[in-house]
């Protein structure tokens, strides 16, 4: 699949806000800004945007605990994003979700999810609207390995594929659920390949890769735009930071760290766009800097902005309630 | 001028609620286990094999395709879980959960997503969708095809529950669930399918959050959900005899609870009895008890008394089914109790 310049440059930008918010969200929380929990996806940027880059306003996404990474490959704004992490009025959701429920469905954003698998059975419902109202949207269906053992996910995918509804279902293998590692959670060799008893394709890729992600996601896409219905793809991938912040990180070696880090998904991409001559050493340092603004300006609108009225927590549990 | 009306049952007013509803919103598709039954079996390609376990669905797949009547797998969660997304994204889902006893192996679905979608995105969703579920014990269907289990959705924040006791409701409290904009569990008692009333030809569309009095009287007050609103109006005829006047109180819905009409049919009966086939903790009985002693104590003669299933699981045997649920007799106990 040729790469125009300008999808590159929206590719290197989302990649790149990702990893800026995170980054930003990490020292925040430490410096006790932010509160509850929050789980953080820089490392894994190639996977939500390759997959994202496909999809439009007609298109839905259903995400996970590590939201912050889809959110914004689907265009949610990241001052709201940023005022709904501080708990503020002016947040996502009012600060009525947090990092965990982080939505945005006017954007196609169905919500980070607090519960781990929760979100498969939304995604096959969005393809459903999808189909019976004829409006030509895919859903993509973002699950981390952990989820891949939930019910909910592989009841999904059946349902998809017997319905032969337009869903593409992405399992981010960052390699740990929690602390526990897939190849002790998992009995399959790769989870792509679960995708032969719902006779889907299955595909495994370097999740670090986001042409490669962006080729395969391509495919998916397309395939369930045709009405040819449901695949799974299978991102090898790897968190920088804990399961959540806080997490000392004692079931992983700081040299499989080390070595991940180095194989950053963004200084390949940035090797790979200059070296094919979509983007120029320029062109990066400027979106560096335009990420890094953006992010700025978040902080700065989250921090201006007004806390809820206690009891605005009594609104909004029911459209009408008599 | 007259509306016309005919005797429906109560299986077949839900039939009716929900072929009006379809015919009226395309948006509005059914999801079930055995909705249409026999799926790609050829010649059921637009007929059903089943049309609902009971065959409340009858004939639905005949007027609206296999498009909008999905046979779905036994996978509870997964197309639980569709139903809320297809909510939250355009359709009015209205899935059956065949006996709600089973909703411990999808009540993530439920309780997680449908009900608390629109509250944790700060009102900016929608979950337009209906569950109906089949309760109740005399089925002789034993522990896990038998229970009530209203009380556990009521408690939810985010879920409307409905428990229609007559044909009539049963039609128009249906498509006024169908129309809501929030997740309702629609209830129906399995021992009224078979039941027959008068039922309005035309649309019908009973608001939710409004108690019914199915009966007046003076005497005392008798809230009774679902099928026990039967065996008050039962135990209203005995006692009449001996010049009681029960006024029967039909809340219908048990989220949003009226309970105005309850609190001021008590203040004028000074006596109230909750008759609750569900079981007694943590109950709509304890519920209504509570909201009448907190607010009429003073206006109270009497304790209240609630008639209820035990605190078990619904048993197979019919002599042990037949005592599990509240009789007639237990009620017109109960009422003395209270003179």
């Amino acid at each position: 699949m040729e790469l125009t310049r300008e999808q590159a440059v929206w590719i290197y930008e989302r990649m790149r806000l990702i990893r800026s918010f995170e980054e930003r969200v990490a020292r925040l929380f430490a410096d006790g800004r932010i509160p509850g929990f929050v789980h953080l996806y820089a490392g894994e940027e190639a996977v939500a945007v390759g997959v994202c880059a496909h999809l439009g306003d007609r298109d839905y996404i259903t995400s996970t605990h590590r939201g912050h990474g889809h959110c914004i490959a689907k265009g949610v704004p990241v001052n709201e994003m940023m005022a709904e992490l501080f708990g503020r009025a002016t947040g996502s959701c009012k600060g009525k979700g947090g990092s965990m429920h982080i939505a945005d469905v006017s954007r196609g954003m169905l919500g980070a999810n607090g519960i781990v698998g929760g979100g498969p059975p939304l995604a096959a419902g969005a393809a459903l609207t999808a189909r019976t109202l004829g409006t030509g949207g895919v859903a993509g269906c973002f699950f981390g390995d952990g989820a891949a053992e939930q019910g909910t996910t592989h009841e999904a995918m059946n349902l998809a594929a017997i319905w032969n509804l337009p869903v593409v279902f992405v399992c981010e293998n960052n390699q740990f659920a929690e602390s526990t590692p897939v190849t002790y959670h998992c009995a399959a060799t790769s989870n792509a390949d679960r995708a032969a008893s719902y006779n889907i394709p299955g595909v495994l890729l370097d999740g670090y890769d986001v042409l490669a992600m962006y080729e395969a996601a391509g495919e998916a896409v397309a395939r369930a735009r045709r009405g040819e219905g449901p695949s799974l793809l299978e991102a090898k991938t790897w968190r920088y930071f804990g399961h959540f912040e806080g997490d000392q990180v004692t079931y992983r070696t700081a040299e499989q760290s080390a070595a991940y880090r180095e194989h950053d998904p963004l200084a390949l991409f940035a090797k790979q766009a200059t070296e094919r001559g979509l983007l120029s050493r320029a062109d990066l340092d400027r979106i560096d800097q335009d990420a890094e603004r953006q992010v700025d300006e978040a902080v700065e609108f989250a921090d201006r902005s007004p806390l809820p009225a206690p009891e605005d927590s009594l609104s909004d549990v029911y459209v009408a309630y008599r | 001028m007259a509306v016309a009306v005919r005797s429906l049952t109560f299986g077949q007013a839900i039939n009716e609620a929900l072929r009006l509803e379809m015919e009226r919103d395309p948006s509005v598709v059914l999801m079930g286990e055995d909705v249409a039954g026999g799926a790609t079996v050829p010649g059921f390609e637009q007929e059903d094999a089943w049309g609902g376990v009971l065959g409340v669905t009858k004939g639905l797949v005949q007027q609206f395709g296999r498009q909008r009547v999905l046979d779905t797998p036994i996978s509870e969660s997964g197309f639980i879980g569709a139903a809320v997304g297809a909510a939250a994204t355009g359709l009015r889902p209205v899935a059956e959960l065949m006996f709600v006893d089973f909703f411990g192996v999808c009540m993530d679905q439920i309780f997680n997503q449908g009900a608390k979608l629109r509250y944790m995105f700060g009102g900016k969703a929608r979950v337009p969708m209906v569950i109906r579920t089949m309760i109740g014990a005399g089925f002789r269907a034993a522990g896990q095809h038998s229970g009530c289990h209203y009380s556990v959705f009521t408690h939810m924040p985010g879920l409307k529950c409905v428990v229609p006791s007559t044909p009539a409701d049963a039609k128009g409290l249906l498509a006024a669930s169908i129309r809501d904009d929030d997740p309702v569990i629609f209830f129906e008692h399995k021992m009224l399918y078979d039941l027959t009333g008068e039922v309005p030809e035309d649309e019908l569309v009973i608001p939710l959050g409004q108690a019914d009095i199915k009966r007046s009287g003076d005497t005392a007050t008798v809230v009774a959900i679902g099928r026990m609103v039967h065996l008050a109006l039962e135990a209203a005829d005995l006692l009449s005899a001996d010049g009681i006047s029960l006024e029967v109180v039909d809340p219908r819905t048990l989220s949003p609870l009226d309970d105005d009409t309850i609190l001021s049919s008590v203040r004028r009966t000074r006596r109230v009895v909750v008759v609750d086939e569900d079981n007694p903790r943590c109950s709509m009985a304890t519920d209504i008890v509570a909201m009448v002693a907190s607010q009429a104590f003073d206006d109270l003669d009497a304790p209240p008394q609630i008639v209820t299933a035990p605190h078990t699981p619904v048993p197979f045997s019919p002599p042990l089914e037949d005592f599990y649920v509240p009789s007639v007799e237990r009620v017109v106990q109960a009422v003395r109790a209270t003179l």
